[in-house]
């Protein structure tokens, strides 16, 4: 039975994965732009285009091209960039966990920070301090997050300068790093210096993908707790000594959580969405600067390649988010 | 000698003011049963949780005193009152399918008064629930221990409710229809085992039940409420056999008898009702 659920789960993956990287690859080749020409200096003949396009399979139909691309990517051929003339799968792979240590401590924030509103909100409830954290809720959930970036920017670069603006780690620094997940590496090194500079890189545009994020989880969490707070086994665990915190941590949150846990799964991907415009705003190495540059640049096997790791990502995101609701609701577990 | 004292005490709704309970006074002797009854909306449970300072956040007590032995529970400041109150008194809820959190483990709900409030080790109080659960006539405790309260059916709920009102040893224990959501089979067995536990551990029990006959089983006094208002309160003997107060006498002759089910029920005559209604709002003035 389990192992049924588990295949038909693989099933819809692939699937899922395969609807994407036919509409992409088929987008990119319909909208205008011509990667050869982009490549080729001014005064070329029409024989050498013809050359480079046959080259890059580019004469052959989208159909045709489709199957050679798909029948690579499956033995791990994803190509060749064509603006890098690099490996598109050794690009990708360079930059991912760039995108991805900035996604997980933009997320680590927005779970801090929503949490902790949440909880204070609800503690306080019907009181001034819940209508000022709705108040705040409502300001940093209708700012999108560039704009947070901008705004972060301005007030700790520009007018402060506390903090550079630009970049993943400061580049006169000699990195000893053998993996690019800086961020980890350098804890696991214990190298603390490089850690403290990391995040001194970081911490703006985490923050300003986390605040959208961090309203909804507050908004969210809040409901749920208040309404947990009024059923029998808060009043029962209330009568036992504990006080209303207790009562939060040990009674309600768990169950307060579901609503909120398959929301923050649905908007995590959006969040990684969003690093696409904010790692260009900061100059940030990673996936989301490296996609902006290959649309520019019409890299149709880098978008390609780009847009299927995104989607491996979602994926992931989602398995992980139906795990975790079987661990935290027991009801789940048969059945 | 009274463990359990009310004296007037008055209960509003905030803002508007409107009372739910008006100047209640009661007393409770060391180690009696007293029942309190009442049509739904009467207040019952409204003095239950005024005692257990878990009134609804609507609610405000007005005025009155609450002690428990020789403690005055209105005069402590709102913390210590519920810590208080966690060591000396327990709940047995209503609606056992609600009561128990359905995210964690029997064992844990049983035992965290006991391990969170009391200090006690986790082995200790793990072997105390093990006992609770025996007393209760729950077989294999190690099991139901570990399982989620949906692996259970309603009476095993109200069973392991009942273990844990008992488990730290409560002075007080407040019963708020405590059969009510249960089958009617159910409902009997449930409340001889509360009878039986009350009289083992000689706890002093404050029963809310709208059902008479509940009442004729295992309290030895009763109040009696109308509209916030305590109308009478006699032994159970008394009102069963010579009610005083003429709601007392509607509400007996209005009860089902399994001697005589041919009998046709007679509801509350209005007049009894608006008479009544006026003697417990005179109190407001």
């Amino acid at each position: 039975m389990l192992l049924l659920r588990i295949l038909s789960r693989l099933l819809s993956i692939a699937v899922t994965l395969f609807g994407v990287a036919l509409v992409v690859f088929v987008v990119i080749r319909l909208i205008p732009g011509n990667p050869i020409a982009m490549m080729l200096p001014p005064g070329a003949t029409d024989d050498d285009i013809a050359r480079l396009t046959a080259l890059y399979g580019f004469d052959k139909s989208i159909p045709e091209q489709f199957v050679i691309w798909l029948g690579g990517v499956l033995q791990g051929d994803f190509g060749t960039s064509i603006s890098l003339r690099q490996d598109v799968l050794g690009l990708v792979l360079g930059r991912l966990p760039g995108t991805l240590e900035l996604a997980g401590l933009a997320l680590f924030f927005a779970v801090l920070i929503g949490v902790a509103l949440a909880i204070f909100g609800t503690i306080r409830r019907g009181k001034k301090t819940e209508t000022g954290i709705d108040i705040w809720n409502g300001l940093t959930l209708s700012t999108p997050d560039f704009l947070w970036g901008l705004a972060l920017i301005l007030l700790f670069g520009v007018v402060l300068q506390w903090f550079g603006i630009s970049g993943r780690v400061s580049p006169q620094l000699d990195l000893p790093f053998v993996t690019q997940f800086y961020l980890l590496e350098s804890l696991a090194r214990f190298r603390l210096d490089l850690t403290a500079d990391l995040l001194a890189h970081m911490w703006m545009p985490a923050l300003a993908l986390a605040l959208p994020l961090s309203a909804m989880i507050a908004q969210v969490l809040k409901v749920s707790l208040k309404e947990v707070m009024t059923l029998d086994y808060t009043l029962l665990a209330r009568t036992k000594g504990y006080t209303e915190r207790q009562v939060i941590f040990r009674e309600a949150l768990r169950n307060a959580a579901l609503p909120t846990l398959a929301l923050t799964g649905v908007q995590l991907t959006h969040l990684i969405g969003g690093t696409v415009i904010v790692e260009r705003l900061f100059s940030y190495g990673g996936l989301g600067s490296m996609a902006i540059d290959a649309v520019i640049n019409r890299d149709l096997p880098l978008i390609q390649g780009i847009v299927l790791t995104f989607a491996v990502i979602f994926v992931a995101i989602n398995l992980i988010v139906d795990l975790l609701y079987t661990v935290l609701n027991p009801r789940l577990r048969h059945g | 000698m009274s463990f359990l004292t009310i004296q007037d005490l008055d209960v509003r709704l905030r803002g508007s003011g409107q009372r739910l309970l008006r100047g209640v006074s009661l007393e409770v002797a060391q180690g009696q049963v007293h029942g309190l009854v009442g049509e739904s909306g009467a207040g019952k449970s409204m003095i239950g949780k005024a005692i257990l300072d878990v009134l609804p956040r609507s609610v405000e007590i007005a005025g009155g005193r609450i002690t428990l032995g020789e403690t005055d529970l209105t005069a402590l400041p709102a913390k210590a009152r519920r810590h208080e109150l966690g060591q000396r008194t327990a709940l047995i809820p209503q609606d056992p399918l609600t009561a128990l959190n359905p995210a964690r483990r029997i064992g844990g709900q049983i035992t965290d008064r006991l391990t969170r409030v009391l200090g006690w080790g986790a082995a200790r109080a793990d072997a105390r629930a093990v006992e609770l659960l025996d007393e209760v006539q729950i077989s294999d405790p190690a099991r139901v221990m570990k399982s989620y309260p949906h692996e259970l059916s309603g009476g095993m709920r109200q069973r392991v409710l009942i273990a844990a009102a008992f488990a730290a040893e409560p002075e007080l224990i407040i019963a708020d229809e405590p059969t009510t959501a249960l089958d009617v089979t159910v409902q009997k067995q449930i409340l001889k085992m509360i009878a039986a536990m009350q009289a083992a551990h000689n706890t002093t029990m404050l029963f809310v039940t709208h059902d008479l006959g509940v009442v004729a089983r295992v309290c030895q006094r009763v109040s009696v409420l109308f509209a916030g208002h305590v109308v009478e309160d006699a032994d159970i003997h008394t009102l069963l056999s010579v009610p005083g107060h003429p709601y007392s006498q509607a509400l007996l002759s209005a009860t089902p008898r399994y001697d005589d089910p041919r009998a046709s029920l007679r509801p509350v005559p209005q007049s009894v009702i608006d008479a009544t209604r006026a003697e417990a709002e005179a109190h407001d003035v």
